[in-house]
């Protein structure tokens, strides 16, 4: 087990959807492999996938630091894309301002952060229109 | 029935093997919008599916799914081809429908 934090960062491309989900793998793998359980495992995987798809797909971009420490995980994205007008109405599944072209990739049911929110034990959204967004989630190990 | 027995059926036309070959298949999953899948797939399933694009393999991975099976005669372009055998994902063809290909999955591990 461990018995230090761990830190790991992250540069996601906007628009990148060859690459999109590498940074979440490699956070799964090495949870993986320090002997965290599946659950746990698959729960930040998802958790944090969601909101590196939606730096790529709305935000063009941002950065992703994860904390790992024996109890939790801290996932922290920071992007500086359009900001969200309201949290609340973008947090309703169903919900979504994904283009077309988007769309026909599979992506704008409207469940990233839903998804998000289910897999988490804590998740805080701060966002100005203009400026960014940064999306915070600790999973419980 | 392990993804080395559902290969042996002969049903579904192998895209790419991965190496999960003794990994049992616990159901089918069915469905094309990708954070519906991430959120729902079950962790072993055959997700039976006509996205065919890079994505449906990063939901692929993350979720566990066992396989993937593109249904309806959907193909990976060779980008995507490339990155299922570098991130050791089994993946299957079929011209049949969703629904025909997740019953046969279901009827295989049923008999
Ligand atoms: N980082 C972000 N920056 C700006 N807007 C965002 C960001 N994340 C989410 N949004 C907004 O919130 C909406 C809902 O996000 P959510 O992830 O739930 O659905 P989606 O991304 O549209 O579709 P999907 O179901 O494929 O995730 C988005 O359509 C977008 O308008
Ligand atoms: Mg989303």
């Amino acid at each position: 087990m461990l018995n230090d934090e761990l830190h790991l960062s992250y540069q996601i491309l906007g628009d990148d959807f060859t690459r999109a989900g590498e940074a979440s793998s490699d956070v799964k793998h090495k949870l993986k492999m320090m002997g965290i359980s599946p659950e746990t495992v698959r729960r930040v995987a998802i958790a944090m996938y969601e909101g590196e798809i939606n730096m790529v797909i709305h935000a063009d971009g941002g950065t992703i630091d994860v904390i790992i420490s024996p109890s939790e995980v801290k996932l922290i994205l920071k992007d500086k894309g359009p900001g969200i007008a309201d949290i609340e109405l973008a947090m309703q599944e169903g919900y979504s301002t994904a283009p077309d072209n988007i769309r026909s990739l599979g992506f704008g049911a409207g469940m990233g952060l839903s998804n998000m929110k289910k897999y988490t034990d804590e998740m805080d959204i701060e966002t100005e229109l203009g400026v960014g967004t940064t999306v915070t989630m600790t999973i419980k190990i | 029935m392990t993804v080395q027995e559902l290969i042996n059926k002969g049903k579904f036309k192998p895209i790419n093997i991965g190496s999960n070959l003794d990994q049992q298949i616990a159901e089918p999953f069915c469905c094309d919008l990708l954070s519906i899948a991430m959120g729902k797939a079950p962790s072993g399933s055959a997700w039976v599916t006509v996205m065919g694009n890079i994505n449906t393999l990063a939901v692929a991975a993350l979720t566990d799914v066992a396989c993937i099976i593109l249904a309806e005669g959907v193909m990976f372009d060779d980008a995507t081809l490339e990155k299922a055998k570098s991130q050791d994902i089994t993946v299957f063809g079929t011209d049949e429908h969703i629904f025909d290909a997740a019953l046969a999955i279901h009827n295989f591990l049923h008999e």
